[in-house]
């Protein structure tokens, strides 16, 4: 009894403070992605490209902080494509799994209330895809990989105006999605500047759950735009295209970031080859790291990676490099967050495959956004690039 | 202005069409057994799923041409439907029907194969949507300004004819017979040699089986897939039934186009995001002054 209990005592003061220098070896990094829900190819895109980052890192031995290497441990929580679960999904690794910064969430339907979180409890959080102003403004503790609405919006008045000759436009965007509405209001904001006042002459909303958009459409092709501006989601992307070609539109239509998921040709099939969207890059065409990066991943997945899993892979590069740039960690949960904060800010300028990009004051990047046209094959084609 | 009213109209009996044969579903499963089939949304979304597969399988393994994969189809999508419904009624309504649980039991669990529906379907195929194959050649056609397709003229069309199929099954056969029979005393009409388990099944198999048609057509409509995609419409489906009197066919019919026609109507002359804000103020004022719907009757047979 004795012996057994000098046994116990022994283990727990030998065995213990190896387990916990052991866990002091990796860094914990969680994703706060949609891998269900309204966008699941979006989460799985950012995993696949997260997947394959910790696989480089790890097989050469971890990742290099102050001369001491550490391996790399991502966690994957699902938000449900939810702004409720994404809140959720946010506590969860930070309290609970005690990552040391956040990567995502993507949408920003989910990027702006989790980064509330994230800034409360004073933990980096970087999100790949979010282009809505609000994720990062007044939050020191978040981040993104992607250009902003703000910017992203006079991109596709600018293009379209060119491109199609636009004098009019109408646009339908979802109601209950902080991203497309924000984008839909910067756009007719930016056009009517530009092309004077009503000249959106249709400003049309939907709800997320919606399949019938025909009244909507009825409403847009009667007053007769020049084009329409579709800021959605993929998946609604290829019923919008679809309902208003059945009901006789044959005329422009143009998209946003949110149309380049890998998953938006297989749903929309014919109807939306040869329209035009805003994008962060262009895999068709591709040179260097960014070429090599998309050959890696279609050679290990199966299909060409989309602007998501490109800016995840950033993302993730850009909070390694603040890891880095903290030059120690010291185990210390809360001193080591506030240390990779100093060290995202230490970051002047990184070289990412989406672009090369700086971060302002607000946490944001400055960087260049691509028009991509649709192919015959359903390649997302480059066409120009806009610089701010 | 006319052609936009007309065209709207057009939109509103197709979108309508669909709650129509998905309130029929409710309405008949309620009027027999006063049951809140709370999971007929999702066995829609089943039947779209199950319409999808094999519409897939005929196109793809078999490679037969478009319209004879939709012939083959609407029966298979009917028939493996009805063996969903069946099934549910057999393994989660019956064993608490015969135990005499109170209804509001049988209602809970009803809920709860919905979402036993939904999770199971995204576990099993994943959280990707699936895109349905285009069946048949889809021709637009415009008529002075007002445009329609061949497919929402079918949608339309086939509503209406399986109102009239389920119409004449309750009010002239004798299965209707039991059915109204049942509806009106479940505990005397066994007695009086109905078998009422047969034809509590039967009246899945009509639910299930035309909420399986209503899939197909609605994933050839609306293409793309998604396991929720039942849960709203489903609801939705429902208040529609009870505006139209829920346990009377002319009920559900009436209401789903009812529901359908307002929500087209509002979005096409107010600002889109009022939409269900006063599309369900009208239902809600349409209730508070005749509480049963139109064609229900406090208490008395339904069906």
């Amino acid at each position: 009894m004795k012996k057994s209990l000098l046994l116990f005592v022994a283990l727990v003061l030998f065995v213990l403070p190896a387990v916990s220098a052991l866990a002091a070896d990796t860094i914990k990094i969680g994703f706060n992605i949609s891998l269900t829900g309204d966008i699941p190819k979006v989460g799985e895109s950012s995993k696949f490209a997260a997947e394959m980052l910790k696989a480089d890192i790890n097989a050469a031995g971890g990742l290099e902080v102050g001369g001491k290497k550490y391996m790399l441990d991502f966690i994957y929580e699902d938000n449900e494509s939810k702004a409720e679960s994404a809140v959720t999904a946010m506590f969860k690794l930070i309290d609970r799994d005690q990552v040391l910064a956040v990567v995502g969430p993507n949408s920003s339907k989910q990027a702006v209330p989790a980064g509330q979180i994230a800034n409360d409890n004073r933990t980096v959080m970087v999100s790949p895809w979010s282009t809505n102003p609000d994720a990062t403004l007044e939050r020191p503790w978040v981040f993104r990989a992607a250009f902003l609405d703000p910017f992203q919006g006079p991109v596709a008045v600018n293009f379209a105006v060119k491109t199609f000759n636009a004098k009019t436009a109408a646009v339908i965007y979802d109601l209950s999605n902080d991203y497309s509405k924000g984008l839909a209001e910067i756009f007719k904001q930016v056009f009517e500047e530009k092309m004077g006042a009503r000249s959106v002459v249709a400003f049309e909303s939907h709800g997320t759950r919606d399949q019938d958009f025909s009244a909507q459409l009825t409403t847009i092709i009667n007053r007769k735009p020049d084009f329409i501006f579709v800021p959605n989601n993929y998946n609604q992307v290829a019923l919008i295209v679809r309902q208003a070609r059945q009901q006789g539109y044959t005329g422009e239509i143009m998209g946003s970031d949110a149309w380049g998921s890998a998953e938006l040709m297989t749903l929309c099939g014919d109807v939306c080859k040869g329209l035009h969207f805003s994008t962060h890059y262009a895999a068709a065409g591709a040179t260097g790291a960014t070429k090599e990066f998309i050959d890696r991943y279609t050679a290990t997945y199966g299909y060409t990676p989309d602007d998501v899993a490109a800016l995840t892979w950033d993302a993730t590069n850009v909070v390694l490099q603040g890891i880095q740039n903290t030059g120690k960690l010291t185990g210390r949960l809360r001193a080591d967050r506030q240390a990779v904060l100093d060290g995202m800010k230490a970051i002047t300028s990184f070289d990412g495959i989406t672009g090369s990009m700086k971060f302002d004051e607000e946490g944001d990047p400055v960087k260049c956004a691509v028009v991509v046209q649709i192919s015959q094959t359903g390649e997302f084609e480059f066409k120009e690039s806009v610089c701010p | 202005m006319l052609e936009l009213i007309i065209q709207n109209v057009i939109n509103a009996l197709q979108w309508g069409s669909f709650y129509a044969l998905i309130a029929l579903g409710y309405t008949l499963v309620y009027g027999v057994l006063t049951l809140i089939n709370f999971a007929h949304g999702d066995v829609f979304m089943v039947g779209a799923y199950i319409a999808f597969f094999v519409a897939t399988f005929f196109l793809v393994s078999l490679g037969i041409p478009g319209w004879l994969v939709l012939a083959l189809c609407v029966p298979l999508t009917m028939i493996l439907t009805s063996m969903v419904g069946v099934t549910l009624e057999r393994i989660a309504y019956r064993p608490l029907r015969k135990k005499g649980a109170h209804r509001l039991y049988v209602v809970i669990t009803a809920l709860m194969c919905g979402l036993i529906l939904q999770h199971a379907n995204l576990a099993i195929f994943g959280a990707s949507r699936k895109a349905f194959p285009p069946l048949i050649q889809e021709h637009v056609y415009n008529v002075g300004g007002v445009s329609f397709t061949n497919l929402k003229i079918a949608v339309i069309v086939t509503a209406i004819l399986v109102f009239l199929i389920l119409h004449w099954i309750v009010t002239r056969t004798r299965v209707g017979m039991a059915m109204r029979a049942i509806s009106y005393d479940k505990f005397a009409v066994p007695l009086m040699g109905i078998p009422l388990d047969q034809i509590i099944v039967i009246t899945f198999v009509l639910g299930s089986g035309f909420a399986g048609l209503a899939g197909l057509l609605f994933a050839m409509s609306y293409p793309v897939l998604e396991p929720y995609m039942g849960a709203l419409i489903g609801w939705k489906a429902f208040i529609a039934a009870v505006v139209g009197g829920i346990g009377d066919i002319r009920g559900a019919f009436l209401g789903g186009f009812l529901l359908g026609g307002i929500e087209i109507l509002v979005v096409a002359f107010f600002p889109s995001t009022l939409r269900d804000l006063i599309a369900f103020t009208v239902l809600l004022v349409i209730l508070t002054f005749k509480p049963t719907g139109f064609f229900g009757v406090a208490k008395t047979t339904k069906i």
